[in-house]
C-alpha cells in the first residue's frame, strides 16, 4: 500500500517535472525555425519549418504531443541535423550509466571503509589521517582531478587513454582502460564527501546507549559496531548516497566533457551550444526523470533499513 | 578546536584577499599585455602572468570575491529556505508537510548543474545564474537533512515527554528540534558552501558560470588546461586556491561542529 502510494507520488511529479522542463523551454527567447535555416531564409520556409516542427501549435497541443512521443519512445528528431533523438539518447544513456555506475563503486568501496575506520578511531593517528585525506580529497573539483590524472596516466605515464569511448562489446580491454581515468575522477571526489558522511553517521552510532549495551554484554567494540551500529548508521548514509548518485549523473556531464566521453552531458552540452532546443528538452527529461528515479528508489530502502520511520509516518 | 583554527584561517584569508581586492589589487586583473605573456613568478608579478600577460595573483584576489559572493548567496538561499521546510515537513500539520515533502522531490529532480544549463539558456550564462540555480538546488539537502533529523528528534523519548506535558507542535520544534539538528545544519551549510564553490568552479569551466573579462577561479582552470605540461603554474594557482577555500569551509563546519554539538564534548576533552 504504502509503495502503491510512493508510485503514484513519483508519477505525479514525473508528470509536474515534464510540464515545467516544457514551459522552460517553451518561454526560451529564439525561434528554432529560424535557428534551423539561417537568417537568410525567407517567411515561407520558415513557416513550413515551424509547421514540420510541430511549433505552430498550441503549447498544450504540443505538450501533449511531446509527452505522449516520450511515453511510445519517440524523442522526435533534431532541429538542426533531422536525425531522431530517441536511437543517440539511448546509446549516450548507456555510456554515461557506464561511467556513473563505475564512480559509484568506486566511491562506496573506498569510503565506506574509510569513513568507519576514521570514525572507531577518530581518538588515533589513523583516523586523522583518513578525515584529513577526506577533507583534502573533497575539496578537489572533478574535473581538475580528471585534468590532473590525464597528465600524469595518460600523458607522461602513457599507460592509460587520454579520452575517447570504447563500447564494451566492442574491445572490452579498451572499454576498460578507458573507464578507469573518468569513473576515478568522478568517483574519488565523490568517495571523499561520502566519507565525511559515513564517518559522521557512524561516530553518531557510536555515542548511542545501545552499542554500550551490546559492549556491556560483552561484544568487542567492533562487533558490536558491524551488528548494530552499521545499519542505524546506513540510514543518513543511504540519503546521502542517493543525493550524491544524482550528484554523479550530472557531474558526469563535466567529466564527460574533459574526456571527450560521448555521454548524455555532451549531448545536452553540444545542444545547448547549437540551440537544439528540442534535443535540450529531452535530455533534460531524461536527466530529470532518471534523478526522481534514484530518489525514488532511496525512499522505498530508507524504510526497509530503518522501522522506526514506517512508524513514524 | 584545530579544524575551527585551520578553517577559520583559511576562510578568514580568502575574506581578507576579497576585502583588500575592493580597494587595491598589484596590477588590473584584465589588463592584457602581450609583452609580459606567461611570465614566471617575478618581484612585480609574485605569481606570474597568464597567456594573456594578466597578473595572477591580482586575478586570485578579485576572483575571491566572485568565489564568495556566490557561495554566500548560495547557501543563505539554501539554508534560510530548506531548514524550516525540512522542520515543518516533519512537525507540521501532515498534509501541509506532504506538500513541502512532494515540492522537495521536485526541485531536487532538477540538480544544481543542470538548473544552470537551463538557466544559461535562457537567460545567458553568467555569476548570478550560477549562483541562483546552485541556491535552488541546494535547497532540498537542507530540507531532506531538517526532516530526516528532525523526525529523528521527534520519535525520541523526550519529545514524547514534552508532548505529554502540553507543549504544542511549533514548541516542541523551536524548543528541541531546532537545537538538536542546528549542528547538522551548521555541517550542512559549510559542506554546501564547499559544494557552491565547487559547483561555481564546475560551470565556469564549462562556460556557464562567471562570464570574462571577471576573473574566476573555475575560470582561470579552463582557459589554463592546455598549458598544464608547459606552464602547470597557471592550472595549480587557481587548483590550490579552490581546493584551500572548500578545505576552509569544511574544517570551519567541522570545528563548529565540535563546538556546538554537546554529545561530542567528551571527545574533544579527550583529544
Amino acid at each position: 500500500m504504502a509503495l502503491l502510494r510512493k508510485a503514484g507520488i513519483f508519477l505525479l511529479t514525473l508528470a509536474i517535472a515534464s510540464v515545467l522542463v516544457f514551459a522552460f523551454m517553451a518561454v526560451l527567447p529564439g525561434d528554432p525555425a529560424q535557428v534551423a535555416l539561417g537568417v537568410n531564409a525567407t517567411p515561407e520556409l520558415l513557416a513550413q519549418t515551424r509547421h514540420a516542427f510541430g511549433i505552430d501549435r498550441p503549447l498544450p497541443a504540443q505538450y501533449t504531443d511531446w509527452v505522449g512521443g516520450l511515453l511510445t519512445g519517440n524523442f522526435g528528431r533534431s532541429y538542426i541535423t533531422g536525425d531522431a533523438i530517441g536511437p543517440q539518447l539511448v546509446d549516450r544513456f548507456e555510456v554515461t550509466l557506464w561511467l556513473v555506475g563505475a564512480a559509484t563503486v568506486v566511491a562506496v568501496i573506498v569510503a565506506v571503509p574509510l569513513g568507519t575506520l576514521a570514525a572507531a578511531r577518530h581518538r588515533k593517528a589513523s583516523g586523522t589521517v583518513v578525515s584529513g585525506l577526506s577533507q583534502l580529497g573533497a575539496a578537489i573539483p572533478a574535473f581538475l582531478a580528471g585534468i590532473v590524472l590525464v597528465e600524469i596516466f595518460a600523458v607522461s605515464l602513457r599507460i592509460l587513454p587520454s579520452g575517447g569511448w570504447t563500447p564494451p562489446d566492442a574491445d572490452p580491454v579498451a572499454f576498460l582502460k578507458g573507464l578507469v581515468l573518468p569513473a576515478l575522477s568522478l568517483g574519488l571526489v565523490q568517495a571523499a564527501v561520502l566519507t565525511r558522511y559515513v564517518r559522521s553517521a557512524v561516530l553518531d552510532v557510536l555515542r548511542e546507549d545501545y552499542l554500550r549495551t551490546a559492549r556491556a554484554k560483552g561484544l568487542k567494540p567492533a562487533q558490536a559496531l558491524v551488528r548494530h551500529g552499521l545499519r542505524n548508521a546506513a540510514v543518513p548514509v543511504m540519503t546521502v548516497l542517493g543525493l550524491q548518485l544524482a550528484t554523479l549523473l550530472i557531474g558526469a556531464v563535466v567529466v564527460e566533457r574533459v574526456f571527450v566521453i560521448p555521454g548524455l552531458g555532451s549531448m545536452l552540452l553540444d545542444a545547448v551550444g547549437s540551440r537544439d532546443l528540442i534535443v535540450v528538452q529531452d535530455v533534460v527529461m531524461v536527466l530529470v526523470a532518471a534523478v526522481l528515479v534514484i530518489n525514488l528508489l532511496v525512499d522505498v530502502l530508507y524504510t526497509v533499513v530503518d522501522p522506526r520511520l514506517r512508524r513514524a509516518r | 578546536m584545530r579544524n575551527l583554527v585551520i578553517g577559520a584561517v583559511l576562510v578568514g584569508l580568502i575574506v581578507l584577499a576579497a576585502l583588500i581586492s575592493f580597494l587595491w589589487t598589484p596590477f588590473d586583473p584584465t589588463q592584457v599585455d602581450a609583452a609580459l605573456r606567461l611570465q614566471g613568478p617575478s618581484g612585480a608579478h609574485w605569481l606570474g602572468t597568464d597567456r594573456f600577460g594578466r597578473d595572477l595573483v591580482s586575478q586570485l584576489m578579485v576572483g575571491a570575491r566572485t568565489t564568495l559572493y556566490v557561495g554566500i548567496v548560495a547557501v543563505g538561499v539554501a539554508a534560510l529556505v530548506g531548514t524550516p521546510l525540512g522542520v515543518f515537513a516533519a512537525a507540521g500539520p501532515r498534509w501541509l508537510g506532504e506538500i513541502v515533502l512532494r515540492a522537495n522531490d521536485l526541485v531536487l529532480a532538477f540538480p544544481a548543474l543542470l538548473l544552470a544549463i537551463m538557466f544559461g539558456a535562457a537567460f545567458g550564462a553568467s555569476t548570478l545564474t550560477a549562483m541562483i540555480a546552485i541556491g535552488v538546488a541546494t535547497v532540498p539537502s537542507f530540507a531532506r537533512l531538517a526532516r530526516a533529523s528532525a523526525l529523528q528528534v521527534l520519535s525520541t523519548e523526550y519529545v514524547l515527554a514534552a508532548r505529554s506535558a502540553g507543549r504544542t507542535g511549533p514548541a516542541i520544534s523551536v524548543r528541541h528540534v531546532l537545537p538538536n539538528i542546528a549542528g547538522l545544519i551548521i555541517v550542512q551549510c559549510s559542506v554546501s558552501f564547499g559544494i557552491a564553490v565547487l559547483a561555481e568552479a564546475a560551470l565556469s569551466y564549462l562556460g556557464l558560470g562567471t562570464q570574462p573579462p571577471t576573473p574566476s577561479w573555475g575560470r582561470m582552470l579552463q582557459e589554463s588546461q592546455e598549458l598544464l605540461a608547459v606552464q602547470p603554474r597557471l592550472l595549480i594557482v587557481p587548483g590550490v586556491a579552490i581546493a584551500l577555500a572548500v578545505l576552509g569551509f569544511t574544517l570551519l563546519g567541522d570545528g563548529l561542529r565540535d563546538r556546538f554539538d554537546p554529545r561530542l564534548e567528551g571527545a574533544r576533552a579527550q583529544g
